[in-house]
């Protein structure tokens, strides 16, 4: 395992596209934080969750990182080089997934930490201390919520095969679908409730009127996650490479 | 005119086209079948209510839209386009007006597909088209994915690579346009002038993503597709200037 | 007599950089009309990008370039005046070959009866419905040159037009240059291999690292680089290259086994009469014959072994 690992690692960082993401989802997320801590003013004190709105960019772009780590396999026909020196397909999926979660989660982390930080340079005020668990769960919660992501996108990635379908599916489902879900009458919201991705983000911001507990919604999104990733790898085991 | 053959046997001829087309008509309308058919029978209706599952067409047609010149550079018929028509601005004018037409079309289908598949199922929710605004509503979808295509057909030319102008179109598209409104004291401001916020007023949707009602908007309807005219149209030269300037 | 051919493509200081990396290096030469040019140089030597820069595909960092006196592309409809196959993988993968050539026949109001016309000339009638994606390296190969000869064009510019086919699509390409020469089309063609050249160009135009090194007929280019080489080989080597130096030979090292020296602007004659006047021992006093293989060798200072061991299995 630890071989396919640095096989996977090495692959992914030799090429440029991981660099361009990690710079550019940790700009825009850091960069949204500045916006609204400059901008931040009046009787409403700057809070934590005003330092992660930026968040969303970050999970976007890392999502769309993680996708393309397994479909550039696919356009350059490498992935058939990948099986053909690694017969163990699953071996290779899986030691991908780990080596894109794990960046994912750092640089989740790095995300939300640092766009915290930037918040409390420009406002010192003491609202914007972590100092309840809900808080913490909030920043540091946001690794956990980008790896999972990064593994789902790559469970799509290798489903599609094909970076602007898996793209487009990982960017209008989360970014449009779940939100017209909730436009439906009656029923809208109730199925929204069960939305993988609003999972994700009541775990990092909890409403109120959730049937499950943040924990539970981050439990679901992994579920939904490992149901995509099994799918995915009966899939890439059964087909032609 | 030659040109303009040329471009339509080359997007017709693959199959991405016409399943993104086909999607791109079939989600939203679909949506709003679900939506229609859950709506209660009392429910006060607008003609904008029809369209709130367009944007799914919109998203897709971008994708359409920016493949249609990504993948020529992907597979390198670039160099074949112009090496026939060395005349690289009028090449890509041919393929603007092609895939224009086609989104227009595509957006027709959306706009009125939307509208009857409501009024199928809700017969009595007073969905006629009696004013000039109804009109404008379902059958504005059509320009509004027409310039959307052109817009995206910038990106693809300017980015010249699948994944990076898909990503950019729709992560802007659906969530930069989102996000800035969470900027304090200036973020509406922004968003007034955002380019596809402005296509959505033409539509008159009337409410942000269905939730919060717009108000004091600079510009009227026509005025906001006016704007996103300009800015759809200024994307497209910016790509077709460096076209002209690049190597292929 | 040459001054009586019309000159078809004719490069003038033409020069193209990368950043840093100069990839054509103030190249001039000429194609003469109506004859089949080879266009040579070991591999990256710039012969593609000078043929994307004749196509107008890339822009010349300076110099010029012009077709029949036109720029490439003032020339109106270029595909009825200039065919090309540059890659033939430039096709999209899930349109099919007929597809592709009525979208090229469109462009430049070329009727379709045309595309079935070079279809059947290449032979690829049967599948013209199927995908370019399936398609083999010599049935792509094939595409490629229906797509040139679409417009009837004089002027045809192939680039390495047998790399990688099987020895029977190299064969059918052969005869193809052979019928295209014969109707009296200009055929400007790159290729690394110089055998493949003397199966079908008259004149050659040589390049290395982007630089022009040769231009001339096919015969004069054998006969200029290699009348005078002669293959020495001695215990004293070094003493031996010293004085050949001084005595106004141009000494080259060759790498065979043992090494030798290969000596050009001297004779056999007067390079062992050189030797035995000083107490020089020779193994081996060889005048070389002449070779294209030699000759490119030579001019280009770039190892061709591996493409003479290619053309070897292949052929």
């Amino acid at each position: 395992m630890t071989t396919l690992l640095a096989t996977e690692r090495i692959k992914l960082f030799t090429t440029r596209s991981p660099w361009w993401s990690a710079l550019l989802a940790l700009g825009l997320t850091i960069g949204m934080a500045v916006m609204v801590a400059l901008n931040h003013g009046g009787n409403n004190p700057l809070r934590v969750e005003h330092s992660q709105f930026g968040i969303q960019f970050g999970l976007m772009i890392i999502t769309v990182m993680a996708a393309l780590a397994i479909t550039t396999e696919y356009r350059f026909a490498t992935i058939r080089t990948t099986f053909q020196a690694v017969p163990n397909r699953s071996g290779v999926l899986l030691a991908k997934c780990v080596v894109v979660a794990v960046l994912a989660g750092v640089l989740g982390e790095i995300a939300a930490f640092g766009s915290w930080a930037v918040a409390r340079m420009i406002d010192s005020s003491p609202e914007l201390a972590i100092s309840t668990g809900d808080d913490l769960r909030m920043v540091a919660g946001a690794g956990l919520v980008f790896a999972l992501a990064a593994v789902l996108s790559v469970a799509v990635g290798v489903l599609v095969r094909q970076s602007a379908g898996a793209l487009s599916i990982l960017l209008i489902w989360p970014l449009l679908v779940e939100n017209l879900v909730a436009l439906i009458p009656n029923v809208g919201r109730d199925i929204q409730d069960w939305m993988p991705f609003i999972n994700a983000g009541r775990f990092l911001n909890p409403v109120p009127e959730a049937p499950q507990s943040p924990w539970g919604s981050l439990l679901y999104f992994a579920g939904v996650t490992a149901a995509l990733l099994i799918a995915a790898l009966v899939v890439a085991n059964k087909r032609d490479a | 005119m030659s040109l303009v053959s040329a471009e339509r046997i080359k997007l017709f001829s693959t199959r991405s086209p016409w399943a993104c087309g086909l999607l791109a008509i079939a989600l939203p309308v679909a949506f709003t079948a679900l939506l229609a058919a859950q709506a209660g029978g009392d429910l006060e209706i607008d003609i904008g209510a029809t369209q709130l599952t367009a944007g799914l067409g919109r998203s897709v047609v971008l994708v359409l839209a920016a493949l249609a010149v990504t993948s020529e550079y992907r597979f390198g018929t670039i160099r074949s386009t112009f090496q026939a028509v060395p005349n690289r601005s009028a090449a890509l004018l041919a393929k603007a007006l092609v895939v224009a037409g086609l989104t227009g079309v595509i957006g027709a289908c959306v706009g009125f597909g939307c509208w009857a598949m409501f009024r199928l199922i809700k017969p009595n929710a007073g969905l006629a088209l009696d004013s000039g605004q109804d009109w404008r509503t379902v059958a504005g979808q059509a320009l509004v994915f027409a310039l959307a295509a052109l817009l995206a057909l910038g990106v693809g030319i300017l980015v010249r690579q699948t994944a990076g102008a898909v990503a950019l179109l729709l992560v802007y598209s659906l969530l930069v346009e989102s996000l800035v409104t969470l900027i304090p004291k200036v973020g509406q401001d922004i968003q007034h002038w955002l380019p596809f916020f402005a296509a959505d007023r033409f539509i008159g949707v009337g409410r942000d993503n269905g939730a919060r009602e717009v108000v004091d908007l600079p510009l009227t309807p026509w005025g906001y597709l006016l704007y996103f005219a300009v800015i759809a149209l200024a994307v497209l030269t910016a790509g077709i200037f460096s076209a002209t300037r690049r190597d292929a | 007599m040459r001054a009586t051919i019309g000159r078809m493509i004719e490069a003038s200081g033409l020069t193209k950089r990368y950043g840093r990396t100069v990839a054509v290096d103030n190249l001039s030469f000429t194609v003469g009309e109506g004859r089949v040019t080879g266009f040579l140089g070991p591999n990256g030597a710039g012969k593609s990008t000078t043929m994307r820069m004749i196509l107008g595909l890339d822009r010349p960092t300076s110099g010029d370039v012009l077709l029949d006196g036109k720029h490439y592309r003032n020339l109106h409809q270029p595909l009825r005046t200039v065919g090309a196959l540059l890659d033939a993988k430039w096709v999209h993968p899930n349109r099919s070959a007929r597809a592709h050539l009525r979208w090229l026949a469109a462009s430049n109001k070329l009727p379709t009866s045309r595309v079935d016309e070079v279809l059947d000339l290449v032979g690829l009638t049967s599948v013209a419905k199927k995908n370019a994606g399936g398609f083999s390296l010599g049935m792509s190969q094939r595409l490629g040159i229906a797509a040139a000869l679409l417009g009837d064009p004089q002027v045809l510019l192939f680039d390495e037009p047998v790399n990688g086919l099987d020895p029977e699509g190299i064969l059918w390409i052969r005869r193809f240059m052979h019928q295209l020469a014969e109707n009296g089309r200009t055929v400007f063609v790159s290729s690394h291999l110089l055998s493949e050249m003397a199966q079908t160009a008259q004149d050659l135009v040589v390049i290395g690292r982007g630089k022009l090194i040769y231009q001339g007929t096919v015969e004069d280019f054998i006969a200029h680089a290699t009348e005078t080489t002669v293959l020495v080989r001695s215990p004293q080597l070094d003493a031996l290259a010293e004085l050949l130096r001084i005595g106004g030979g141009t000494v080259a090292p060759d790498t065979g086994t043992p090494p030798g020296l290969r000596v050009s602007g001297m004779d056999s004659a007067e390079i062992g009469e050189l030797a035995a006047a000083n107490g020089i021992v020779l193994h081996e006093l060889n005048p070389q014959v002449g070779s294209l293989e030699q000759a490119f060798m030579q001019l280009t200072g770039d190892a061709v072994e591996y493409h003479t061991h290619e053309e070897a299995s292949s052929a």
